[in-house]
């Protein structure tokens, strides 16, 4: 075989970084959506890459539900610090302050949902034209159709059924004021491919990912972590467990699965042979079979 | 598992839920491992819901709302496995709607194209369809799947019989590497593990075929062809200086040294250095991102390329593309459109009709000049100014555009550069 071929994880790369660059020579305002998670931290080290040896252009623009794990907050700010960048905050406290939203009640109430507004006034107030997301097409099937540049209307809706096709490399980036875009550079990696580039490039993250003791209580098949914002009901009980978090969002509805795994070897290891979806431990896509759908078409992330 | 040298392999599935399309692909994902367990337990829930006995994979591959009502692949959707020894991406597009701008999207990066074949019926029209898109966009490796083969016992006389068949119209053609398989998807037999119903097929199962295909050659390596994306000026200590051509390399090779010509300017000077990240290499090759640095200072920006002084692409104004029309709006001749090719964005229009082409059966109409949605026509373009071209068919980075309608800003149609 010739030596002139790519493996799959340099080629992943390769479209990534021309996605980014597309990204930055198409768009006046472009911003990366950080939520501390190990999808938009590969999504900044990528950034770092393809810019080189200038610092990354973009702006890290995160969507604080109020509702962080601390451990997210300080890897943030450490990142931001380390990396020279403008963070920019959408603050769902603010929106619900605002009246702009309501927020949900009863036992499983969570402000996901409300993060649609607060992305959205960040998005306008900031002038952001594009907003690039570690969005991957294997995390859900909604997100399975979406395209590498996805357009969003002046009220920040998505519509899946009218998308613009896209071909070969060639992305389409106009658009209208007032309109803005989302882009998707990992959009065809997998969560295994993420945790071998994690690994291969050697990419800190939060240790929330790695096993570690925490206060826990089991609902809908996951271990919800203890927190200021948890309502218990009479039959729930916290416990203490050896987990870890395959994916991190709100502190309210990020469930953790028990495990040992706290090197990255272990974790790839671990992953490999996992038999359920990284998000089957989001309650957030649990509430209807459409629930991603629903949620993107409004504008979620 | 460990990180490791396998490649990335693109392919495409056309055809309809009839054809077995949605039930092949639920097999390659079921049998490799890779659907998960509350992926299944999902569509078990579902499958009973609609009153089914049977868990019905094919709901496996819908993602919208309106897709797993109505039955049907309403855009193309990506899925994703991997073997020990490749991973893949497929591009799973409808046989329904819009049948003609999904399949071409699909196809357009893909390296193998799967061609279903319902082995009762035959090839129908729809397989003709199929096969024309394929070698319209030059997909390396076509796949031919005789489907259904337990509902005609197995019988290597109607195998036989549907790849001469094939064999007759696909003549007319522009395939390269054609193979036929008689599979069961239902059954799984040739899918992932060998018929034991089919002795008489020498050959390997699909997922073998998929394994193995010959990939690298897919790219150009002779023509280096590089089209710079953004000039990166850090101008920070240590790299005042610095001015590094980033962008994806099309094709071909370059090595620190090498003389290059930058187009359209036609300035000449060497490869000082070659990035990728931090990292400085000697030699770069497609499809890598890379940043580049040249020897002297001269003038580029996005839109220029970048290419050897020996082996330069054609710089014109007016040529033909073989075009598929994208979009509701039908086209306006002498309208103006913006057209994209590599990093480069000039404003063009479509000069002349030449001829329309009936995807079902090859014909040629030169009588009718309206461009409708999923018409496939050869047409003339004129862009404002000079554009650096090749062949589709030399080059599929190169020889493609796509031309946006500036009212919409939408993507309203694909070309590919005829040489």
């Amino acid at each position: 075989m010739s030596k002139y071929y790519l493996n799959y994880l340099d080629e992943l790369e390769s479209e990534a970084i021309y996605i980014l660059r597309e990204v930055w020579a198409q768009f006046q305002n472009p911003v990366i959506l950080f939520s501390g998670g190990k999808d938009s931290i590969v999504v900044t080290h990528l950034a770092k890459k393809a810019f080189y040896p200038a610092k990354i252009p973009f702006a890290l623009l995160h969507v604080d539900t109020g509702h962080n794990f601390p451990e997210t907050m300080e890897f943030r700010d450490n990142l931001v610090k380390e990396l020279g960048v403008k963070l920019l905050v959408g603050s769902v406290q603010e929106a619900i302050d605002k009246g702009r939203v309501m927020e949900e009640r009863g036992k499983n109430a969570s402000r996901n949902v409300l993060q649609i507004t607060a992305l959205l006034d960040a998005i306008e107030s900031n002038k952001i034209d594009c907003a690039i997301g570690g969005g991957r097409r294997d995390e859900e099937k909604a997100r399975a159709k979406e395209r590498f540049f996805s357009h969003r209307d002046e009220f920040g809706q998505w519509d899946p059924k009218n998308q613009r096709p896209e071909l070969w490399n060639l992305l389409n980036g106009k658009h209208f004021q007032g309109e803005h875009f989302r882009a998707f550079p990992i959009s065809n990696w997998t969560e295994m491919d993420v945790w071998n580039y994690i690994k291969r490039e050697n990419i800190a993250i939060p240790s929330l990912y790695f096993a570690h003791d925490r206060e826990v209580v089991w609902r809908n098949d996951s271990w919800i972590p203890k927190s200021e914002f948890l309502k218990l009901d009479g039959r729930e009980e916290i416990v203490t467990k050896r987990i870890r978090f395959r994916t991190l969002g709100d502190i309210t509805i990020t469930g953790g699965i028990e495990s040992d795994a706290d090197t990255l070897e272990k974790i790839v290891d671990e992953v490999a042979t996992m038999r359920h979806t990284e998000r089957g431990n989001r309650s957030d896509d649990k509430r209807s079979e459409s629930s991603m759908e629903d949620r993107k078409r409004e504008g979620y992330f | 598992m460990q990180i490791n040298n396998n490649q990335l392999l693109r392919f495409t599935t056309a055809g309809s839920v009839d054809d077995g399309k949605s039930t092949l692909i639920g097999r390659l994902l079921y049998d490799s491992k890779s659907i998960f367990e509350d992926q299944l337990q999902a569509i078990e829930a579902t499958s009973k819901r609609k009153g089914m006995e049977t868990v019905d994979l094919a709901l496996f591959t819908d993602g919208l709302r309106d897709e797993r009502e109505q039955g049907i692949t309403i855009d193309v959707a990506y899925r994703y496995f991997t073997t020990p020894k490749r991973k893949f991406i497929i591009a799973d597009t409808p046989g329904h709607i819009q049948y003609t701008r999904n399949m071409v999207t699909g196809a357009s990066t893909a390296n193998a194209a799967i061609i279903l074949i319902d082995a009762r019926h035959g090839v129908i029209e729809q397989t003709k369809r199929h096969a024309f898109i394929a070698s319209l966009l030059q997909i390396p490796h076509l796949i031919v799947c005789v489907n259904k083969m337990d509902l005609v016992g197995f019988a290597e006389q109607a195998f036989n019989d549907i790849v001469v068949q094939f064999e007759e119209f696909s003549s007319k053609l522009d395939v390269q590497d054609v193979r036929f398989i008689p599979i069961s998807a239902l059954l799984g037999d040739n899918v992932v593990n060998r018929s034991e119903s089919m002795a008489w097929y020498q050959g390997s199962p699909l997922l073998h075929e998929l394994e193995t295909l010959h990939i690298s050659s897919d790219i150009n390596k002779i023509d280096a062809r590089f089209a710079v994306q953004t000039v990166i000026r850090p101008q920070r200590e240590g790299f005042i200086d610095y001015r590094g051509y980033a962008g994806r390399i099309s094709s071909g090779i370059y090595r620190v040294g090498d003389e290059v010509v930058v187009l359209p300017s036609g300035f000449t000077s060497k490869i000082k250095s070659i990035n990728t990240g931090e990292k400085e290499i000697e030699e770069a090759y497609a499809p890598m991102s890379i940043a580049m640095t040249l020897e002297d200072d001269i003038d580029i920006s996005r839109g220029n390329m970048i290419v050897k002084k020996n082996n330069q692409p054609e710089m014109l104004q007016e040529f033909d593309v073989m075009m598929c029309w994208l979009n509701n709006q039908p086209a306006r001749p002498g309208a103006k459109y913006t057209l994209m090719h590599t990093s480069n964005e000039q404003r063009a229009i479509i000069k002349e009709v030449v001829y329309k082409i009936d995807i079902n059966t090859y014909e040629r109409n030169s009588e009718d000049k309206n461009l409708n949605m999923n018409d496939i026509a050869r047409i003339k373009i004129r862009a404002a100014q000079n554009i650096m071209l090749d062949p589709y068919r030399d080059n599929r980075n190169t020889g493609s555009i796509i031309l946006i309608d500036e009212g919409t800003n939408e993507t309203v149609a694909a070309g590919m550069v005829v040489g």
